[in-house]
């Protein structure tokens, strides 16, 4: 057999062996069994001393081939094999896609508080500042400050937790306003502030009533506030609260700390105005109670009443929230049943 | 104040607008209305029938069998269960298909075997409540008067062919406590004037009041007026028809003529009246006092008062004969004997009634007109017609003038603006037109120039005093509705949250991200909640007058109510539960006026953190799941380095052996660890476990600004250490000393294994730390931390013993 013969059949059984394997690894093996320093390649190239010297480029030219031919077939097969092995594995670790995913345990944010929270940032949004209190306060404070004196007939509307004669719950979270409102420099500015918190009323707890509920108060004290600005107020936190088609109406009342005194009612969020059960079929909702700030309280917070005026606005989120989702009871809100607390996770 | 439209319709025309367009019209402008009946809507099909038999029925011990004709060809047959029916009686009639209040419809029937065409009624039955009926009328049906025509509606004899609006009148709007006052707010909406009739009062020449009666008044602060008239010779029956049914829509019982009056006339004027018996009087001599202290007297309600100076007496000179516009005496009130009566008309200090009446819990509707307030021009007025009625209603007759003593004059008040600030006020554009309109509606007079709005408001009107309630009434004639709409005008600075404000938000999402949901539970609780689990001494903060033992006192801890919470869930088959609270506690701060408030935050978890899933296995909560939670809370507010935790025994309701104080430098600040195994019992809870700090304390810790170190450059090294030591030797401990000997390289030691039992010594602990060293200004190797290593080995050896592995 002639260089020429043994190169061509050398060639022959490495592609044999080539189109045989079928492991990655086997593919270098085979490699090296045939071009490594000692694979038969190179044994055969050895005889390349024997080969008479005109027909060496001839030979040499025909080796280079079978090289590059066992190079491309190795380095193919090689490709082959590993995409076949990808493929393999691929198929392998395909997993049931719908199988549940691994649960992170969450919490949500009382629906209270979910409801305080929307109208807080509405309001930071305009410029007003938050200010909590503490729920003990005093009798003066909480009565008197905001224009109800002893024996005033309307301390009757709130019936009072008193912890002494002076001390109480605080009925409402207008004392704030008083705090507030003494401690202001307008040298710097208007006052704009708003105040959430709890309040307390003797009340016997059953469906619609709660000795412990939530309110959220706000008030704008400056120069050359009107009626029509507390309007236009009320009209954007009912658009925010119940959304962008809501009108509202507002109602002759009475508070002692506001003079004109307004209740304000949204139109029916559930029928539009139509009249259904939310509404009690008069298209209308209670929603406010508003007003402008009485001179009295202005005067006994030392502002003067002739250069300052301003409005107040006073909304409890419980009543909201039972009006908004549907809650009939407000005892609910602070049972804390999770089953009841985890319906209120939807954002937005 | 329920208001009858029939009867506001005596003083103004009503006939072009129906009662419901009329109550929305009064919600918009002035006053809020409750509710609107028409009685007509819903009952229907009842007539008035005449008895012609009533027969036992055999065999009933109640119940009768009798034929009553209803106007129809023949008479009907109607078994009828009331004890006072009789033949030729005028009667109530509901027929087949009638519907009665609360939906009740009538069908024919049959009782025992008798038929039954309708039934005969009671007042009950048409919706008036027991407390308004006329005694005799209480128990079985109701006779209608001899002259009622058969077969006619019986709406008309008992009042209900009308309509009824419900007012809620706030307690600035007092004057609108009476027909008249609302008739005055009506006809300002209406712009029409009310028509009052005059009164025709007839006085016995012969006779007059200085010879019958003598008024004295102790103070004229406490009685502003009193004043009395007599009326003698009277027959005292019941009152008509149509004064009872006046009073029974009112919601006020018919009684006789006199006490029917003295109602009638405080409906329709706002003044509450009192009838005395004149000779049970036993004096010519009315008094009017404070009471002496401990003195006595027998109410009209048969109970005997004790008194005190705070209160107010009508003396027939000697001894207290009526409680000053709160209630009358027992001897002296009105009866069927009764022959002479004297009539007060009057006006008491609100703030002596108010305390009378709460005092001794008697409320009434005279009572609450005098706290509110009286119209003082006419309470005499009222007198005369009352009067006049009385004498009218039991042929007696009037004696001639009224005792009196009058230490206020009903004065107008007038009011002072300008078009200028009431738009400034309203934000509207009106003009003296407009102005001059809304007080013409009122009824005020009102002078109104280009510079100057002058308001005279009638004593009627005593709400009013100053310029605020003038623009009031102008916005409300005006209307609110026509006000226009804008926003404040001012600098707007955007509203910011203060630091704490922010850290609470912060603190909310943080505990939601790690499963716990927000509670809001009540600070009212029984005294012993309200203490337990606070770190803070002390009895807590009690009411005054609480409503119940569960709602006594302010609770000093948030636990007790989460716990209440969990309890809650658990018991409704919700075993997991993850709460947290963020919320004020209360303690007394003796030698302060206020008590100290604090905002604390806490958490409690039960069951599981880590549920039983197809890849996962269930894991119950413990002590660390709760510690990890508040370490990476003080963590992210940046105080995790200053944290320490040392075991606390002494917490009552809490484990001995794992609990801990939660200290940041060195001060409590709060705790955590597992709800005591018999407190869990008790409850009924499996594995518990809690946290509680005082969140004030935490947000007020001063911290360094947050400044950037730079990304360590080099690579450090790290060694692992293993050893053995005394169980009771404390985690926090081993890293002090690691950290006070572990060489200036030492950046963090990380504990990856602890082991006891059977492998080890009892009593011992094996356990394995991994420690990093950094040199942020070269390439720490291995070598260069060999000496700290072994410094450190005998650190552990010397502190802790430790057999290094
Ligand atoms: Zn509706």
């Amino acid at each position: 057999m002639d260089m020429k013969e043994k190169l061509s059949a050398l060639l022959t059984k490495a592609l044999e062996d080539i189109d045989q394997s079928s492991l990655v690894k086997e593919i270098e093996s085979i490699r090296v069994s045939y071009l490594g320093k000692k694979g038969e390649l190179t044994a055969v190239l050895k005889g390349m001393k024997d080969v008479p010297g005109e027909e060496r480029p001839v030979i040499g030219k025909v080796a280079n081939e079978v090289r590059d031919e066992m190079t491309q077939a190795l380095s193919s097969k090689k490709e082959t094999l590993e995409k076949e092995a990808l493929e393999k594995q691929l198929a392998e670790e395909t997993i049931d896609v719908t199988l549940p995913g691994r649960q992170m345990k969450k919490g949500q944010s009382h629906v209270l508080t979910q409801i305080m929270e929307e109208i807080e940032d509405l309001f930071l949004g305009m410029g007003y500042d938050i200010v909590e209190g503490t729920e003990v306060e005093t009798d003066y404070y909480n009565f008197e400050r905001v224009n109800l004196p002893q024996n005033h007939p309307a301390r009757d509307m709130q019936d009072t937790f008193y912890i002494t004669s002076e001390l109480l719950l605080r009925t409402h979270t207008s004392p704030i306003q008083a705090r507030t409102l003494e401690a202001h420099d307008f040298s710097k500015g208007p006052l704009k502030m708003f105040s959430p918190g709890k309040v307390y009323r003797r009340d016997t707890d059953d469906a619609t009533h709660s000795h412990q509920f939530h309110q959220i108060e706000g008030l704008v004290i400056d120069k050359h506030i009107t009626m029509a600005d507390l309007k236009g107020t009320l009209e954007l936190l009912a658009k925010k609260m119940f959304g962008d088609d809501r009108e509202i109406r507002l109602r002759p009342s009475y508070f002692p700390f506001t003079e004109p005194s307004v209740e304000v009612d949204v139109s029916c969020f559930k029928c539009g105005g139509d009249g259904c059960n939310v509404c009690k079929q008069s298209g209308w909702i209670e929603i406010l109670g508003a007003g402008m700030t009485h001179p009295s309280v202005l005067e006994m917070s030392g502002v003067d009443p002739n250069v300052y005026g301003g409005f107040a606005f006073g909304m409890g989120p419980d009543r909201i929230a039972m009006l908004k989702y549907g809650v009939d009871d407000i005892r609910q809100f602070y049972l804390n049943d999770q089953r009841f607390l985890a319906q209120f996770k939807r954002k937005g | 104040m329920r208001v009858s439209v029939k009867w506001l319709s005596e003083y103004l025309d009503l006939s072009s607008v129906s009662p419901r367009d009329l109550a929305d019209e009064i919600t918009l402008t002035g006053i809020e209305v409750d509710d609107v009946t028409i009685p007509s809507e819903t009952l229907q099909k009842l007539v008035v029938g005449e008895v012609l038999t009533a027969e036992k029925m055999e065999g009933s011990d109640h119940l009768n069998v009798t034929t009553v004709n209803v106007g129809e060809d023949e008479a009907t047959q109607i078994v009828c269960g009331a004890p006072n029916v009789k033949a030729g009686q005028k009667v109530i009639v509901a027929l087949p298909g009638a519907r009665l209040p609360g939906g009740f419809k009538i069908k024919k029937s049959k009782l025992r075997g008798h038929v039954s065409n309708g039934m005969i009624c009671s007042l009950d039955e048409l919706g008036f409540s027991d407390s308004v009926v006329p005694k005799h009328a209480e128990d079985g049906i109701y006779i209608l008067p001899e002259d009622a025509v058969v077969g006619e509606s019986v709406l008309s004899y008992v009042g209900l062919d009308d309509a009824f609006i419900e007012l809620d009148i706030t307690p600035n709007r007092a004057d609108a406590l009476s027909m008249r006052g609302v008739a005055h707010e009506t006809g300002a909406i209406l712009s029409q004037k009310p028509q009052f009739k005059s009164i025709e009062l007839t006085e016995d020449t012969n006779e007059t009041i200085e010879n019958w009666v003598k008024v004295t008044v102790t103070d004229g602060d406490d009685t502003p007026i009193y004043k009395m008239r007599v009326i003698k010779d009277l027959t005292i029956k019941e009152s008509p028809l149509w004064l009872q049914n006046k009073l029974m829509n009112a919601g006020i019982r018919p009684i006789d003529a006199v006490v029917d009056v003295t109602n009638y006339i405080m409906l329709e004027y706002g003044q509450p009246l009192h009838a005395f018996d004149y000779d049970a009087l036993d004096s010519k001599d009315i008094l009017v006092r404070r009471a002496h202290d401990k003195e006595t007297m027998v109410t009209l309600d048969g109970q005997e008062r004790q008194l005190n100076p705070d209160q107010l007496v009508i003396t027939n000179g000697e001894i207290p004969v009526a409680l000053a516009g709160v209630m009358g005496g027992e001897n002296t009130h009105v009866t069927t004997e009764t022959r002479t009566v004297a009539l007060e008309s009057a006006v008491f200090d609100s703030t002596s009634i108010r305390k009378t009446a709460q005092r001794l819990n008697l409320r009434s509707e005279s009572s609450s007109r005098f706290e509110k307030g009286i119209n003082k021009a006419t309470v005499e007025e009222a007198l005369n017609h009352a009067a006049a009625l009385i004498a009218d209603l039991g042929q007696g007759t009037v004696v001639t003038g009224v005792a009196s003593v009058t230490h206020v004059e009903p004065k107008s008040v007038t009011v002072e603006s300008t078009i200028d600030r009431i738009n400034r006020a309203l934000g509207t554009e009106l003009i003296e037109e407009d102005i001059i309109q809304v007080f013409k509606r009122l009824g005020f007079e009102a002078e109104v120039s280009s510079e100057q709005v002058k308001v005279t408001v009638p004593p009627r009107r005593w709400d009013i005093a100053i310029e605020a309630d003038i623009i009031e009434e102008i916005a409300r004639i005006y209307g609110y509705n026509n006000i226009p709409s804008t926003l404040p005008v001012n600098e707007t600075v955007p509203g910011e949250l203060t630091r704490e404000q922010s850290l609470t938000r912060f603190s909310r999402h943080y505990m939601e991200g790690a499963g716990l949901s927000q509670a809001i539970s009540y600070a009212l609780t029984t005294v012993p909640e309200a203490k337990a689990f606070s770190l803070e001494s002390g009895e807590p903060i009690e009411l005054d007058w609480p409503m119940s033992e569960e709602h006594r006192a302010l609770r000093k801890s948030l636990i007790s109510g989460l716990l209440d919470n969990v309890q809650y869930n658990v018991a409704r088959q919700t075993k997991n539960v993850s709460l947290y609270e963020i919320g004020h506690v209360f303690h007394n701060q003796p030698g302060e006026t206020m008590p100290k408030e604090v905002n604390h935050i806490a958490g409690v978890l039960t069951g599981t953190i880590v549920d039983n899933t197809w890849q996962e296995t269930e894991q119950t909560v413990d002590y660390y799941a709760a510690k990890g939670i508040v370490e990476g809370w003080l963590e992210q507010i940046g105080l995790g380095d200053d944290t320490q935790f040392k075991p606390a025994q002494d917490i009552k309701g809490m484990h001995p052996g794992r609990t801990a104080y939660i200290l940041i430098n060195n001060k409590v600040v709060g705790f955590v660890g597992q709800l005591h195994p018999s407190v869990a019992l008790e409850r009924d809870l499996q594995d518990t476990v809690l946290f509680e700090l005082n969140m004030d304390c935490v947000f007020g810790i001063e911290q360094e600004p947050l400044l950037y170190t730079s990304i360590p450059k080099y690579p450090g090294t790290s060694r692992d250490i293993a050893f053995v030591v005394d169980e009771t030797v404390l985690h926090e401990e081993i890293l002090h000393v690691m950290k006070e000997q572990g060489g200036k390289w030492l950046s963090s030691i990380r504990l990856f294994d602890l082991y006891q039992g059977e492998k080890i010594e009892p009593g011992k602990k094996s356990v394995a730390y991994s420690l990093s060293y950094l040199n942020p200004d070269a390439t720490l190797k291995e070598e260069d931390v060999n000496g700290d290593f072994e410094k450190l080995k005998q650190a552990l050896i010397d502190s802790f013993k430790a057999e290094i592995r």
